[in-house]
């Protein structure tokens, strides 16, 4: 038996893009040709634009395999496994020779939260033991480290709360300490709602041990008994990944009585899964939800720190927060803050997608620039068009333009422009993407999202949702933007959570930066970026048109016309303006103006 | 702000027809949540995994049986995004309209299947064997745009291969059912 292991990346979005496949074909061609290797699975390592991945370690070496779809990995066991030969092209990443921008893709990283992300076997807690997991615990326990002395070293490293609201976490553990009271919780918030961002999900799915312990290691610090992981029910490889770890901590003595070896210390943990609600990632809606309410958030102070779920102390941190703690523990709060700006310390995960060559899982030093992240990492715009803008923060951040893309990502800088930091959404827009259409969607979204409660919210993102509508059908009048602006600061000034207070920004951002695409909307009735179908008109070139009769043929109205070879007419009374005949033309005929 | 009604009774009775519903599914999941605190959510998922959706009746027993409110029930299911308080098509087709997916022209898949299915989103076809929606992310942003069916997750979508999925599996149902 020789040591070779091939290990499939089986996250959310490598089985999406087939990796089920490639690992059924994989072991059906293990057992009929009697192949001498190992075959495991992993999780995502971040490099979601080359799904499904495939990594074979040998005793020369380890070799990443990219795109590898069931007829890749044929091509690739034969070669590699039979003929031992590594099929070099394929390869994406390898510790013996160059690959180019896949190399300096993950290069480029540090990985801190998804330190074994990629690395170990997420559903084995004995590939976690061996890669320092449960260390942090075990040191606590060993050297028998104060309550306090825990706080203190978090406080020191100066991780802020990587959610996205940026408050550090040290002092709201301390909050939490401070409250004396017989019960505590301990709240794992894993509600990853914005729209285009899946770094807690990867987390989860990759690493839910290392969550685990953070958590562990949080319920020890400020006196809890008891954990909650709320998580989305969209998340269903997350909550089975979560289940089976919690089983498996509780058979090995994690949880549970004298949790982690420390005595005393009896702690659990259970995970609630979320019924889809986006304010639920509000932290006294979650509670509210977690009580089996309707996930309504409610005024502050009193903060859950005080009275939380159930009414009791309560600690809340997202997802990316636990996973940090364990190495902050480990290694020293020095050992993180070394990397990061000044007042936004270690590292930052997040999710590039969009208009960009490498969409997948970054993690960088805070402080790193817009621009590094989304040319160097993300390896420049698909197709070679013009970078128009970056959203960050989804729903609640904003448009940030080219020319700051300078701008360095911490919490500070990210603020001074008028998006957010975020959880760490970060979709990249170029040319073709129009700006007005973006706020559009966004404030589509927590108009739907906003539970009500509070007026100018419920109502104000109504309203602002049909001048937007207005303003993309054509019908825009002069006044209207000066109309967001202002019903934008009274949502702002009047909504009780998060939601209310930073649902604007999306429009807000827009106006500041790209004022003049609203304009050219509502005087010159035009979609620069050519997107908001009304203000669209498609006509026939007539130097191009061969009269194949494939647009007219096709047209939903038939309001194209014309006989075989000759030119064709768009009949613009009759035209609904869906674009299909400019998809379909062979011959660049059809002209969008 | 999601607005959904329970169905009036004489729109239940339709329905009803066609197929009974067999409520005693539920008696295992209540004796397991009666009491418990926090126990509403649970309960709502428990009934909608073992019959589809919620119907009347069902919000009627669990009332009934565990002494909670039926307006406090309703709130709940009709607070979140998940519950259903009308019967679902075999295959529900997912949409992602999250920021990657929308960027790159998910407005044109579920166009493009609206017209194919000849419903609207949220609605059902009327042989049941389809149920289009919108979700906000499903976390697959590389591969936008993306649609999920089941298990199945479609990326890289156009409006032509949508349709053509789609197609492709109402062959496969007639097949199965004939």
């Amino acid at each position: 038996m020789n040591d070779t292991k091939v290990i499939v990346g089986l996250g959310s979005c490598g089985i999406a893009a087939g990796a089920n496949k490639t690992y059924q074909k994989i072991k059906e061609l293990k057992g009929a040709e009697n192949l001498d290797f190992e075959l495991k699975q992993t999780s995502c390592v971040g490099m979601c634009y080359r799904e499904p991945l495939v990594e074979i370690v040998d005793e020369s070496g380890s070799y990443l395999y990219g795109d590898v779809d069931e007829d890749r990995a044929v091509d690739i066991l034969d070669k590699h496994i039979g003929g031992g030969e590594p099929v070099k092209n394929y390869v994406v990443k390898s510790d013996l020779f160059d690959t180019g921008r896949d190399q300096e893709f993950l290069e480029g990283q540090v990985k801190i939260a998804l330190r074994h992300c990629g690395h170990i076997d997420p559903e084995s807690i004995d590939e976690y033991i061996a890669q320092e997991g449960y260390a942090a615990l075990h040191k606590i326990a060993k050297e028998n480290i104060p309550r306090e002395d825990i706080i203190n070293e978090v406080m020191e490293s100066g991780i802020r709360g990587r959610g996205g609201g940026g408050f550090p976490t040290g002092k709201k553990w301390r909050f939490a300490y401070n409250y004396t009271s017989e019960e505590k919780y301990i709240i794992c918030n894993a509600d990853e709602g914005d729209p285009g961002a899946f770094m807690d999900r990867s987390l989860l799915e990759g690493d839910p041990h290392a969550v685990l312990e953070g958590m562990v290691i949080g319920g020890y610090a400020i006196g809890a008994s008891q954990g909650v992981i709320y998580c989305r029910a969209e998340y269903p490889l997350a909550v089975k990944r979560l289940n089976l770890a919690i089983k498996q901590a509780r058979e090995r003595g994690y949880l549970g009585e004298n949790a982690g070896g420390i005595q005393g210390f009896h702690f659990d943990i259970m995970v609630k899964e979320g019924a889809g609600a986006f304010v639920c990632g509000e932290e006294t809606a979650l509670i509210a939800s977690v009580e089996g309410k309707r996930g309504m958030p409610r005024k502050r102070p009193p903060y859950p720190a005080e009275l939380g779920l159930w009414n009791k102390p309560t600690n809340i941190n997202n997802v990316e927060t636990y996973a940090n703690v364990p190495y902050i523990i480990h290694k020293g709060a020095s050992e993180f803050s070394r990397y990061g700006s000044e007042k936004s310390k270690g590292t930052k995960v997040f999710a590039l997608a969009g208009k960009v060559n490498h969409s997948g899982l970054v993690e960088v030093p805070m402080g790193m620039s817009i621009q590094d992240i989304i040319f160097e990492l993300g390896g420049g715009i698909i197709g070679g068009k013009e970078f128009k803008a970056v959203q960050m923060g989804g729903p609640s951040g904003g448009c940030i333009p080219n020319y700051l893309a300078d701008t360095l990502v911490d919490y500070d800088s990210v603020s001074a422009t008028g998006a957010i930091m975020g959880s760490g959404g970060m979709v990249v827009m170029d040319e073709t993407t129009c700006m007005v259409d973006v706020a559009k969607f966004f404030l589509n979204f927590t108009q739907e999202e906003s539970c009500g409660k509070c007026t100018f919210c419920r109502m104000g993102t109504k309203r602002m949702l049909e001048i937007l509508e207005r303003i993309t059908d054509g019908e825009g009048q002069e006044g209207d933007i000066e109309e967001l602006e202002d019903l934008s600061r009274q949502i702002i000034d009047n909504s009780l959570c998060g939601l209310g207070q930073t649902a604007p920004n999306p429009v807000l951002t827009t106006i500041k930066y790209f004022r003049d695409e609203y304009e050219a909307h509502i005087r010159d009735r035009k979609c620069p970026a050519k997107v908001c179908k009304p203000l669209l008109t498609y006509t026939v070139d007539p130097e191009k048109c061969t009269g194949c009769l494939v647009c007219a043929r096709k047209c939903p109205t038939g309001a194209i016309s014309g006989e075989k070879k000759q030119v064709h007419v768009i009949d613009q009374e009759l035209c609904i303006k869906c674009g299909d005949c400019y998809n379909r033309c062979n011959f660049d005929a059809i002209i969008v103006s | 702000m999601r607005i959904q009604r329970i169905p009036l009774p004489e729109q239940e009775a339709v329905q009803e027809e066609s197929e009974e519903l067999d409520l005693s599914v539920l008696d295992p999941l209540i004796d397991k949540y009666r009491n418990k605190k926090g126990n509403v959510i649970p309960l709502l998922q428990g009934a909608q995994q073992r019959l589809g959706y919620i119907p009347r009746e069902a919000f009627e027993k669990i009332s009934r049986e565990t002494g909670l409110e039926k307006s406090q029930l309703y709130g709940v299911a009709t607070f979140y995004a998940q519950f259903r308080l009308s019967p679902v098509g075999k295959n529900i087709i997912k949409v992602c309209h999250g920021t990657a997916c929308h960027v790159q022209g998910a407005e044109d898949i579920t166009d493009a299947l609206e017209d194919s299915l000849k419903v609207k989103d949220g609605e059902t076809t009327e042989d049941m064997i389809f149920t289009l929606e919108s979700v906000a992310c499903l976390g697959c942003c590389s591969l936008a745009p993306v649609m999920m069916i089941g298990e199945e997750t479609y990326g890289k979508l156009t409006r032509d291969k949508a349709v053509k999925v789609i197609k492709n599996i109402r062959i496969r149902e007639k097949q199965s059912n004939s």
